[in-house]
């Protein structure tokens, strides 16, 4: 087990090497920064000021070899047009995004796993068709414009949920949070349920075929014929077997909703950081963009290894010490 | 029952929602389309930052809703030679902490512009000319210049003074923190979260008198349809840079009004004379490159402009929000001809023209442009390259993200593109400097020039204007530099961007040509 973490962790750190290179040359090849942040009216003097005081002026390889000397030192450099550690802006909102991912990923699993089952267990009855007809909208309707729609109904017409923004927040462990209060609830409502309405599609799917499949599994029969009550047999039996997949997309989307909420923070103005990240693209704020991305794929490196360690509690047959282990 | 309970929750929220209205009346929130990226008012040279500033902090100068320059902290200020400015300053104003103001803060504010670290975009641009500044007493400062300074009132309502007791020792981040953001303005700093709001509160002992509001919250609103989705719902009581396709509907809406004004910012279109060789992705109907550059040819220009029905596209494409332009500012502002109309659109002259240039066939070209950086910038190339086939020119569009757009313009990889001007100096003779002058970046001419354009009579007006004090005989000479450059189709002026806001009924907004949303122009209509 602790092997298996040290060898994800070297993995990791060079992957994300890799991503930062990448990043770099990327945003670097996009267009000139200065372009966008010095007025337009500056002269010649101007321009290299700020290019120098920004660490342009230098060549590529040189501006890359300083970040990756600072980023060995926990520094990921400073934003280009906050001036602000790039890794305090994205800290700062981090919270934000993750309570806005974790609500839609709940909201996408308890909604979306008991209809699913209800739809697996009963595939021809209307309940199960209904539920599987609205998994489609859920999964073709764009996200921008349900959001849309969200606002023109709960706050443009009736007037009940606020159009924008993140409500009060609480500060919980060090971390403000906002689904504490009734206001911050009320702000979180319709971006959770904006975001989560794909996942509560993919979750009804995921769950209907896995129980379709099981149902008809031997061991269902068995404990059938040995006397299990229904209840037991679905809760226990049924869903345990057909976690595993849902356990991996739920780890996936979970890492996508996190680093990609771009379309719903923009349309709800939550300050989160797909917001960040877009809007410093469209700058071509390099320092956040990268530190961003390098926060991304520590938190998909951390979810994925989760996901890896629920395997081997939900299946006995998997070993995370993986080839050595089998070869015995 | 069940109606008489529904009748009964609907008064109790009725009421509950007056009560609501009652208690906060002297509040005000207000939509934004553009973050702020900082609250130190020399960080960042960006509009959104100044105008947001201009509540908290106060310039020398400032300027009406015309930009016309009106006393603020100096109550006058005149040349005394051509190197020499006196300023007298207004006595009894005082900073947010009770501290007076004095020359002594403007003078601390002069010294620490250009010495902001890590500023992506200087105030040092409106400073540098000044070499030397002399305080005689606390309410009279001089300023000198190496050489004569015309723009110097002018730039100086761009620089805010900040409290030297305060500023001494402050980094950005002390303003971003609000600890160091203590200015003079009608506003004082409540809290700012970047990218998402910004609270100020009144300065009930301003000396320009009280302000309608208690508290503005400013909301940054990217996303156009959020935008509206807030105004519509009552989140918010105004918002800035209303899209075009929610006009109509606002404008039927009894609890809704519209408030526009003409801007400062000119669309116009830049065609590359650097060399005499083609310019990129122009070319004969074949795809071949043609054998010289059509666009150093002043008939060819002329064609390309009156080829553009610039009324079609105001009134169809911007709804009527935006007004054809044949020069580089609207006609009100100082140094712009009366002279010059908008060109006539005239497909058959323009068809003439070009066969005398030697195309009777016309040719090819590409229209770049920018994609969201300008209101309905794409709908504008699409229907320019419409007009282009008319006379024979086949014209494809392509637009880039801004990030890309301009990036790629600055190094003359496109022939013929659309781009964007704002005057923030209000008069014409700076635009004609940045944009038509030649490039000479190291001299402060033409650094904006993408076009290349270079006419040495062109280059002695703007010259000449641009170090006579004597304001009359300025304008006299800026105009007859515009009346040149446009004659010579230098650039084609397609329109000014209207700047448009909407409000809740009760409320209403004195719009502004500088595109600022400002709430001291906010009041209840009563």
């Amino acid at each position: 087990m602790l092997a298996y973490a040290f060898r994800r962790l070297g993995q990791s750190v060079i992957v994300l090497a890799a991503m930062s290179l990448l990043v770099f040359v990327g945003v670097y090849a996009i267009g000139n920064p200065i372009e966008l942040l010095v007025n337009p009216e500056a002269d010649d003097t101007e321009r290299a000021r700020a290019a120098a005081a920004l660490g342009l002026d230098k060549p590529l390889w040189v501006q890359y070899g300083t970040f990756l000397v600072r980023a060995a030192h926990g520094d990921l450099g400073n934003s280009f047009v906050y001036n602000v550690p790039a890794i305090h802006l994205i800290v700062e909102r981090l919270p934000a995004t993750l309570e806005l991912a974790l609500a839609a990923t709940l909201l996408g699993i308890l909604i979306g796993i008991p209809l699913g089952l209800v739809a697996g267990l009963k595939p021809h009855s209307w309940v199960g068709r209904g539920i599987m007809a609205g998994s489609i909208l859920g999964f073709s309707l764009p996200t921008f414009w349900v959001g849309l729609v969200l606002i023109m109904v709960f706050s443009v017409q009736l007037g009940w949920l606020p159009p924008n923004g993140r409500g009060a927040t609480v500060t919980l462990a060090g971390i403000p949070v906002s689904f504490l209060t009734w206001d911050g609830l009320k702000h979180l409502a319709m971006p959770a349920l904006n975001l989560a309405l794909l996942r509560l599609a993919l979750m009804i799917r995921l769950t209907r075929a896995g129980t379709r499949e099981a149902i008809l599994q031997d061991y269902v029969k068995f404990a059938r014929a040995k006397g299990l009550t229904m209840r037991r047999v679905i809760g226990v039996h049924v869903l345990k077997n057909i976690m595993i997949p849902i356990v991996t997309v739920i780890g996936l989307e979970l890492g996508s909703v996190i680093a990609f909420a771009i379309v719903t923070e923009s349309i709800f103005a939550w300050p989160g950081t797909g917001k960040l990240l877009i809007d410093s693209i469209n700058q071509l704020d390099r320092p956040v963009v990268v530190a961003f991305l390098m926060v991304v794929v520590t938190l998909c490196v951390g979810i994925n290894f989760v996901v890896d360690v629920l395997y081997s509690l939900l299946d006995p047959r998997v070993r995370l010490g993986g080839a050595p282990a089998a070869a015995h | 029952m069940l109606r008489m309970f529904r009748i009964a929750a609907l008064f109790l929220f009725a009421s509950l929602a007056a009560l609501g209205a009652l208690g906060r009346d002297r509040e005000v929130a207000i939509g934004l389309q553009a973050p702020v990226t900082s609250i130190d008012p020399h960080y960042h040279n960006l509009s959104p930052n100044n105008g947001m500033l201009l509540h908290i902090f106060e310039p020398l100068i400032r300027r009406d809703p015309d930009m016309k320059l009106t006393p603020c902290l100096a109550t006058s200020w005149k040349a005394l030679d051509d190197l020499t400015w006196e300023f007298k300053l207004r006595r009894n104003v005082r900073f947010h902490d009770g501290s007076p103001f004095t020359a002594e803060d403007v003078a601390f504010t002069l010294k620490r512009v250009p010495n902001v670290p890590n500023s992506p975009s200087s105030f040092a641009t409106f400073t540098k000319p000044i070499v030397d500044v002399k305080i005689v007493d606390p309410y009279t400062i001089i300023f000198k210049t190496a050489t004569p300074h015309v723009l110097l009132p002018s730039d100086m309502a761009a620089v805010y003074i900040v409290s030297k007791k305060n500023g001494e020792h402050a980094a950005t981040e002390d303003y971003n923190s609000g600890k160091a953001a203590i200015g003079t303005g009608p506003y004082k700093f409540k809290e700012y979260v970047p990218n998402s709001r910004i609270v100020l509160t009144a300065n009930y002992g301003y000396w320009g008198g009280e302000q309608p509001w208690d508290q503005v919250t400013f909301k940054i609103l990217t996303n156009p349809a959020a935008r509206v989705a807030a105004l519509l719902s009552g989140d918010v009581q105004m918002i800035e840079s209303v899209p075009t396709s929610d006009f109509t509907q606002i404008a039927k809406d009894r609890r809704f009004q519209l408030t526009d004004k003409v801007s400062n910012r000119v669309i116009y279109v830049h065609l590359l004379q650097e060399s005499d060789k083609c310019p990129p992705y122009v070319t004969d109907k074949a795809g071949n490159p043609l054998p010289k550059n059509p666009f150093r040819d002043p008939r060819v220009r002329k064609a390309l402009s009156i080829a553009i029905d610039r009324d079609a596209i105001a009134k169809r494409i911007m709804e009527g929000k935006a007004v054809p332009a044949g020069q580089l500012l609207p006609d009100f502002f100082f140094g712009t001809s009366k002279k010059i109309k908008p060109p006539k659109y005239d497909p058959q002259q323009a068809k003439k023209l070009l066969a005398e240039a030697g195309y009777p066939d016309g040719f090819s070209l590409t229209i770049f442009g920018p994609n969201g950086r300008y209101i309905n910038d794409v709908k504008v190339a699409q229907a320019i390259a419409q007009f282009y086939s008319r006379i024979g020119i086949e014209a494809k569009v392509q637009t880039l993200p801004s990030s890309v757009y301009f990036t790629r313009a600055s190094k003359l990889e496109f022939g013929y593109m659309l781009l964007g001007w704002g005057t923030e100096s209000g008069e014409q003779g700076s635009s004609l400097r940045s944009l038509l002058a030649t490039h000479d970046p190291a001299k402060g001419m033409g650094v904006t020039n993408r076009a290349r354009y270079s006419n040495p009579a062109l280059d002695k007006l703007i010259d000449e204007a641009m170090s006579t004090l004597d304001d009359r005989k300025r304008e006299a000479l800026i105009q007859e530099a515009a009346e040149l450059a446009m004659g010579d189709t230098a650039l084609i002026p397609i329109h000014y961007e209207v700047s448009t806001w909407a409000t809740a009924a009760g409320y209403r907004y004195t719009p502004r040509t500088d595109q600022y949303t400002l709430a001291m122009d906010l009041r209840p209509a009563r």
